[in-house]
């Protein structure tokens, strides 16, 4: 189905194609069952970024308020890259390990479960 | 010899239905260009029943009394400095929602009425629209009147305009309306009159009203009561509007449930912003969002479709869902302006002891086990010093434009993700309905001006968040945001209640 409009064909305009972002793209992170944050967060990275440093500078810069933050054992975490277990390689780069523009990323940390075990 | 006065019959007939006239030379399906596209099929405009039965003569005349009594009361509230009588100074940054996310959606719905009370076949039908149209220009300036007293003592009311689609959480109903507007004049009405205006207005309106009046705000009860009696007829335009499609044709039956499921999802994700006013921002409570939800909607809207059951249309897809949801709804949206506190135009604060447990009792399923805590953690934080902002943008849903924070109904504890792939991109929801909605009509979502993409596609005055707000929103930044802890509305309120 496709809107309906008085003209025969209509396309309509991707705003938010990779090239308007300037040789980055969008990643979308969210830490589940962890709701002091309200919802995941939107990332302007470089495809070319290791996934150690989207880890340890970018993630870490907004999920690292949480107490919980320090003490996760990121060898039992679990990932899921647009909605598809996923092992990320902390070396190689975002675009060669598939994470695309607008790629969505979860982790989910098995031994915390939140402030006062609430999920938050 | 003609009578000197037309009896009452013949002035509305001639005022209304005979300003209508025959095409002899020009072709009507070229006058009235949308009308057919859409795919509803109207086999006989006269049987369109008038909603307002108003001539425009007595229009203006009762409109011209009901102004004069509301600018006489908001005469005498300035003169005796009216907002002095406010419960307590939380109460003015509802306002500063109201004054960025409905005054100027009240301008929309202006422009929206003005456009198809000239494109509808049915002269009924456009003078009926004209009206509206006339009535929703006067909400804007009645507001803009109400709210100037207000921006004379308190922050953040000095550029609702500027903002409202620009700043995130404004683009929420702005974007809402620009989809009506966008739309085919019968969508727009079945959004707008049926949806809005019928189904839902009573759960923004009696929520603001009595809000208003339960604390100590006579300026805005006033325009409340003044546009409550031009809603009653707005809400006649929504019933008939439905009717009169249901009536005219079988075809229009698929036609019109699609967009009554599509409007009521989409209203619901409006109204999040409501929820939060009545739960956390207003200091005197009403009843709880959760209590209105239940007499405005599921009660109200239960007898509404019941009736239309008869033409074959269903409750809206998803209702199901919407009410488990209102057990949440306000809680993850305060959560949400609490979280970026930092970005918004407007102060946020922790509730008191006293209203967590007011909260408590009120959600006695939800509130203790999923939101307490995280009033918790933002007490245990602010008592370290560190007042809990979050630092990052967070992921806004396509379709609404809302903060990804909805939750599953089967476990609150999940955020909800759903996304599609459309042409190669891809596209995140907060909901089934946002979902099918997009899926619906890509071409149109794919255009969504998604404020937090827009930030970081530079569009928006800078890369950092505060030259945006200064810059880009107008934003007086370090005044107008952050915690009502130690802001300069809360300093004034001091100093004048200790003179
Ligand atoms: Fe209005
Ligand atoms: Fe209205
Ligand atoms: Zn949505």
């Amino acid at each position: 189905m496709t809107v309906k409009t008085t003209a025969a064909e209509y396309i309509g305009e991707v705003r938010d194609r990779v090239e308007n972002f300037h040789g980055n793209q969008l990643v979308y992170v969210g830490w589940d069952r962890h709701l002091m944050f309200c919802s995941a967060f939107t990332f302007l990275v470089a495809p070319a970024a290791s996934f150690r440093s989207l880890r340890d500078d970018v993630m870490a810069g907004v999920f690292g308020e949480h107490p919980e933050w320090p003490t996760i054992n990121w060898d039992s975490v679990r990932w899921l890259l647009d909605g598809q277990p996923f092992t990320p390689e902390l070396d190689k780069t975002l675009a060669d390990q598939g994470i695309g523009h607008k790629s969505l990323l979860r982790f989910d940390t098995p031994e915390l479960h939140g402030f006062m075990n609430a999920g938050v | 010899m003609a009578a000197k006065k037309l009896n009452m019959k013949d002035k509305y007939k001639m005022l209304t239905r005979d300003l209508d006239w025959e095409f002899s030379y020009q072709d009507r399906k070229e006058a009235f260009p949308y009308e057919e596209y859409e795919g509803i099929k109207i086999t006989d405009w006269s049987k369109w029943e008038d909603p307002f039965r108003l001539t425009m003569d007595a229009y203006w005349k009762y409109q011209a009394e009901k102004e004069k009594k509301l600018y006489a009361i908001f005469d005498a509230f300035a003169q005796n400095n009216g907002h002095l009588n406010i419960s307590d100074p939380r109460y003015v940054n509802a306002l500063k929602v109201f004054l960025g996310g409905v005054t100027p959606v009240e301008y929309q719905a202006y422009q929206g009425f003005a456009h198809v009370g000239r494109q509808f076949g049915g002269v009924g039908a456009r003078v009926a629209c004209q009206m509206q149209s006339i009535d929703e220009l006067r909400h804007v300036q009645t507001q803009i009147h109400a709210m100037s007293h207000y921006n004379k003592f308190f922050d953040g009311l000095h550029n609702w305009n500027g903002m409202q689609d620009k700043v995130w959480y404004m683009s929420v109903p702005t974007s809402f309306f620009h989809d009506a507007r966008s739309s085919g004049p019968f969508e727009f009405l079945l959004a707008i009159s049926f949806s809005f205006e019928y189904v839902l207005t009573n759960l923004l309106f009696v929520p603001f009203m009595s809000g208003a009046a339960y604390n100590g705000d006579m300026a805005t009860v006033t325009f409340g009561f003044s546009s409550q009696s031009d809603e009653a007829r707005h809400m006649t335009l929504g019933l008939e509007v439905i009717k009169f499609l249901l009536e005219q044709h079988e075809d229009n039956v698929p036609i019109v449930q699609k967009w009554v499921d599509k409007w009521f999802w989409r209203g619901t994700r409006v109204l999040g912003i409501v929820s939060m006013m009545m739960d956390y921002m207003l200091p005197n409570k009403v009843m709880s969002w959760r209590e209105a939800w239940e007499i405005y909607f599921e009660q109200a809207g239960g007898a509404l479709f019941k009736d239309l059951a008869r033409y074959g249309i269903k409750p809206p897809k998803y209702v199901d869902i919407a009410t488990a949801q209102m057990d949440h709804m306000s809680h993850q949206t305060w959560w949400n302006f609490y979280n970026f506190g930092e970005a918004a135009g407007f102060h946020t604060w922790i509730p008191s002891d006293k209203e967590l447990d007011w909260l408590s009792e009120k959600y006695p399923q939800t509130f203790d086990k999923y939101y307490r805590p995280r009033w918790e953690l933002a007490k245990k934080m602010e008592a370290e010093g560190k007042r809990f902002y979050s630092k990052g943008l967070p992921q806004l849903c396509n379709t609404c434009q809302v903060a990804m924070i909805n939750t599953e109904v089967d476990d609150p504890t999940m955020l909800v993700y759903r996304s599609t792939e459309y042409k190669g991109e891809k596209y995140h929801f907060c909901s089934d309905g946002c979902h099918d909605i997009f899926v619906d009509e890509p071409e149109k979502f794919v255009q969504s001006w998604l404020p937090v993409h827009q930030i970081l596609q530079g569009n928006c005055g800078g890369a950092d968040l505060e030259t945006v707000m200064r810059e880009y929103y107008g934003m007086d930044v370090g005044v107008d945001n952050l915690d009502m802890k130690g802001s300069p509305d809360e300093l004034r309120w001091k100093e004048w209640k200790s003179a």
